[in-house]
């Protein structure tokens, strides 16, 4: 009996200490959580307040509920549809996955499994783009592709897509194919794979979670992008959805701002999606992105 | 079985350098023959990316060199003028201006982001339920931060008596708007930066991960606190991530465009306090259309963020740790 009281004790406590630990934690997460969320909570709810009932106004809950903000965010601007611009949005977005993956992997596949001449020096060519800022290039770009009578199409933004230039791609593809054991590639190669066969058959099927995780970030920057559109998109049937908000802003008067709102959650939404179906391939890409290096 | 068509294509040399490699794969045992088709094949799997960089990277930035010495509007010839451009740069106040605002961002929002990063990655390392909710919830930020929409709700939380005006009042500070003072755009630019941390902090965390806990217990046994613990243990074995999220991040901030664009709506202002450099780049280039005067802009960030970027790696050797097999 005593014997078992004695050893109690310090067990007892270690758990006591345990569990004030445990709150502890959770009282400072959930602190930066309410931080971090409120913005968001903030934009979701003021969506569905009347529009003078939205600046200045710190409680989440709306007094009155309205539908009001969408009708108006939905009735399109300038004589264009709000599904125009979901449309285009969704075109240079998808076309930037199947561009990005198409290209990042046959270039990550040449980086990681094929020696030949070049191929350090492309190597380190490649990491140091991933340093380079993206403006140095882009009054020469437009040059070229306006001269081209690319602007106002999609190609500009598409074309860059399908030509690797996002390093973070190939280097995140280059990581994955690192980790594959070569002794793949042999045993294809005795039974008659060049490297075409040991690519498609045997190694793309494989890199299915980097695949993912590049389309998921892929179909999201595309969907962000604010600068590219700005400078190739000029003709409102042409604007993907952060253009049209941007328009919306300048058009609408200063104070309807519960359409503001609408907008901004309905632009969100497909990225929110994506957050919340694919959040571990997210964050676990980004994880390893920092180790590996 | 879905690898014979390939093996009846090309059966008898692909025995052969199987048979060669199989023995030493990464170099060596191999023909000839087997380097000059890999050579091929090489440049063959890796064209998509030498398209991209010789089009679309490394010939727009000899044009842009060459065109940032020339007077240039798209609809007239560049006519050479020197060093004229880089001249007028340094005499031209809004360059100034834009220099100044974007180095403040870089130097005050980089270190603020990165120590809340840092923080909020070492609160969750400890092994607690609810861990990864936590972390993507943080990261999410991150992912949209950038957006236009994200822009717009800052816009309008920290317009004049709006809801950051509100909240500063609850805490005990004067009333005060954001948005249209000149001297608090600059904050309010960072706390937007500084809501984004949950890009570096996952790094961190995963970093975090990798020290192993003996030194930890070595350390504690040695009678160091958690504070002692955190400066000699976790700062060291830390320190390739911390390195790795710093370039990031320093690269990124001077890069930052469309936040500041949709706030100010579309002007820079108020007072130009929120013209950062890419932003004045695009007035320069797309509205104004003096693309060579844009094009020295882009040269002159390019050589400020190269030689930080320089000046990162060389003092890195001073204070960033590599454990044994990593480098």
């Amino acid at each position: 009996m005593t014997t078992a009281t004695v050893t109690s004790t310090p067990a007892r406590q270690a758990r006591q200490r345990r569990r004030t630990r445990s709150v502890g934690f959770h009282v400072l997460a959930v602190v930066v959580a309410v931080v971090i969320l409120y913005p968001g909570a903030w934009m979701v709810m003021s969506s569905f307040k009347p529009s003078g009932e939205i600046v200045g106004n710190v409680n989440l809950w709306p007094e009155t509920w309205t539908l009001d903000n969408y009708v108006s965010a939905l009735s399109g601007i300038g004589g264009v549809s709000f599904w125009t611009f979901v449309l285009n949005s969704l075109i240079l977005a998808v076309g930037s996955v199947v561009g990005v993956v198409l290209s990042a992997s046959v270039s990550a596949y040449a980086f990681a499994r094929i020696s030949f001449p070049g191929r350090g020096v492309f190597f380190a060519i490649m990491i140091g783009t991933m340093l380079l800022p993206f403006h140095v290039v882009i009054i020469p770009q437009y040059i070229l592709f306006n001269s081209m009578g690319m602007v106002n199409t999609f190609l500009p933004l598409l074309a860059p897509k399908f030509l690797a230039t996002e390093a973070f791609f190939v280097f995140l593809m280059v990581q994955f194919l690192r980790g594959l054991p070569r002794e793949l590639d042999e045993a294809a190669r005795i039974d008659g794979c060049g490297h075409w066969g040991i690519f498609r058959r045997v190694l793309l099927p494989l890199m299915r979670p980097a695949v993912i995780t590049s389309s998921i970030f892929a179909f999201i920057w595309s969907w962000n992008d604010f600068l590219g559109p700005l400078l190739y998109l000029k003709r409102p049937d042409t604007y993907p959805l952060p253009i049209a908000l941007r328009l919306y802003v300048d058009q609408t008067s200063v104070s309807d701002y519960g359409a503001q709102m609408a907008m901004a959650v309905l632009a969100l939404v497909p990225v929110l999606l994506f957050f919340v179906v694919f959040q571990r391939y997210l964050v676990d890409g980004v994880a390893t992105q920092g180790l590996k290096g | 079985m879905t690898v014979s068509a390939a093996t009846a294509e090309r059966s008898g040399p692909a025995g052969v350098r199987g048979t060669a490699t199989s023995s030493s794969p990464a170099r060596g045992g191999a023909g000839p023959r087997r380097n000059r088709a890999d050579t091929k094949a090489g440049y063959a799997f890796l064209s998509p990316w030498l398209l991209g960089f010789g089009l679309l990277t490394a010939g727009p930035m000899l044009m842009s060199l060459y065109l940032a010495f020339t007077d240039y509007n798209l609809f007239r010839a560049p006519t050479f003028v020197g060093l004229d451009n880089f001249a007028a740069l340094f005499a031209d106040a809004r360059f100034l201006k834009s220099a100044q605002v974007t180095a403040i961002y870089v130097v005050v929002g980089v270190p603020v982001k990165l120590a809340a990063a840092l923080a909020v990655a070492v609160l969750l390392n400890a092994r607690h339920r609810g861990q990864g909710a936590y972390r993507s919830m943080f990261y999410a930020p991150s992912l949209i931060g950038a957006s236009v929409s994200v822009a717009i709700v800052w816009r309008a939380m920290f317009i004049d008596d709006g809801v950051a005006d509100r909240i500063q009042q609850l805490l005990g500070f004067p009333a005060g708007g954001w948005v249209g003072d000149p001297g608090m755009t600059m904050p309010m630019m960072i706390l937007l930066a500084v809501w984004q941390f949950g890009a570096p902090m996952v790094i961190f965390l995963a970093g975090l991960k990798q020290i192993p806990a003996e030194l930890h217990e070595a350390a504690a046994v040695d009678g160091a606190g958690p504070v002692r613990r955190f400066v000699s243990v976790t700062i060291p074995m830390l320190s390739p991530v911390l390195f790795f999220n710093l370039l990031l991040e320093t690269i990124g901030a001077f890069q930052v465009f469309s936040s500041a664009f949709i706030i100010s709506g579309g002007t820079g202002g108020p007072a130009d306090s929120t013209l950062f450099y890419t932003f004045y780049l695009y007035i320069k280039g797309f509205t104004e259309f003096r693309m060579g005067y844009a094009s020295a802009m882009a040269w002159v960030l390019v050589i400020v963020v190269g030689v930080i970027t320089a000046v990162l790696f060389r003092t890195s050797r001073a204070w960033v740790h590599y454990t044994g097999d990593v480098r």
